[in-house]
């Protein structure tokens, strides 16, 4: 794994880094953390286990991203870390 | 049909709300090549999640031709898309090439012949194919003509009245009718001449088309104001779909309404006129009857 980005910081939307690391930690800022917090690091914890990921260091920056959007960015950054695509080459 | 970039996550999650008759999620133009990848995820998780009603969903792909139109079929056929637009048609081989890609990913899901194709024609050489492209695939639902790249292939430019398009837009439409599918009109980018906007979509109405596709919520009101049938017009085609029953009722084919002979044409015509109404939600299909 390497380091990589997906996403970006528009309304709507949320930034994922992806770093290598031992374990899984999980560095949230959003306006709505409060209300949501528990949720966005649930789907973002959710979709890196369903890619197989255990190890990594992911912050992320929301906008407001819906579940299917936090999945998306995060599956983007999971593949351009780890090089393994979801869909056939 | 309302575009909408396919990396814009806000702009997704919004689009419904402004009432288009579909949305078309773009993969293609508007998507850099280094986003195709995150795009093509949005896309995904955006048609497997978002309730989007009765909205019909369109993604435009890349072209089979660059290292992303697999991908995109892969993906937008997975997450159930109801149509799949082809960029820049310009064979019936094309088509029947890319039916051959969403057939695969279909019998992979247990989803046969739900996806339908619309055909993008960007080109002259799409238009001199516009009737073998519109019949080359059952899956076949529309065609559309893409005026920006067909405008630079024949060497011109886009005009306010649009004259270089003309024939591209009755070959696609005369195509369209001859093949028994719909016709999709170019998008109309000047957000700021409304008026300009609102003769070309007069002028695509006459000219046959279904609709038209758009760039900016904004744009919706001027195409249903034109495309939708006026209170005058339901009224009208109901009198002549009364007449023509009750002349059947004695006989007859051909009946005068408001002085004025009607017969099979202009039966027809009423009937389309209030299938659009019912379809634009003005009248109800019980008051259709």
């Amino acid at each position: 794994m390497k380091e990589a980005t997906a996403g970006t910081l528009e309304s709507g939307d949320i930034m994922i880094q992806i770093a290598p690391a031992k374990g899984l930690e999980i560095e949230l800022q959003s306006s709505v953390e409060a209300q949501f917090g528990r949720q966005i690091r649930e789907v973002i914890g959710e979709t890196l286990a369903g890619l197989g990921i255990k190890d990594a260091y992911v912050r992320a920056v929301d906008k407001g991203a819906l579940d299917c959007t936090i999945r998306a960015r995060v599956t983007a950054a999971a593949v351009r870390a780890t090089g393994e695509d979801v869909w056939k080459d | 049909m309302m575009f909408v970039p396919g990396n814009n996550p806000g702009m997704m999650a919004d689009a419904h709300i402004y009432g288009p008759d579909s949305i078309m999620l773009d993969l293609e133009d508007s998507v850099t090549m280094a986003e195709k990848d995150a795009a093509r995820l949005l896309v995904y998780n955006a048609l497997k999640s978002i309730d989007y009603g009765t909205t019909e969903m369109v993604v435009r792909i890349n072209p089979l031709s660059t290292p992303y139109g697999r991908k995109d079929v892969e993906a937008v056929v997975k997450a159930g898309v109801d149509v799949i637009r082809m960029p820049k048609t310009e064979t019936a081989d094309e088509v029947r090439e890319l039916e051959a890609e969403i057939l695969k990913v279909e019998e992979e899901i247990g989803a046969v012949g739900r996806t339908q194709i619309m055909a993008a024609i960007e080109s002259a050489l799409g238009i001199v194919n516009a009737y073998e492209i519109a019949t080359a695939s059952k899956r076949m639902m529309g065609i559309a003509l893409g005026a920006e790249d067909y405008s630079a292939n024949l060497k011109t430019n886009r005009t306010p009245g649009g004259a270089e398009l003309l024939l591209a837009r009755e070959t696609i439409v005369v195509a369209a009718r001859a093949a028994g599918i719909a016709c999709f009109d170019t998008v109309y980018s000047n957000l700021d001449d409304m008026e300009t906007f609102r003769k070309e979509v007069e002028l695509i109405k006459t000219l046959g088309f279904d609709g038209k596709s758009i760039i900016n919520p904004r744009q919706i009101e001027v195409v249903n104001s034109v495309f939708v049938p006026t209170e005058k017009e339901i009224n009208k085609a109901r009198a002549v779909i009364a007449g023509i029953k009750e002349a059947k009722a004695k006989g007859s084919g051909v009946i005068s309404v408001n002085g004025k002979m009607v017969d099979r044409p202009v039966v027809i015509r009423a009937e389309r006129t209030i299938a659009l109404a019912v379809a634009a939600g003005v009248i109800s299909e019980e008051e259709a009857l």
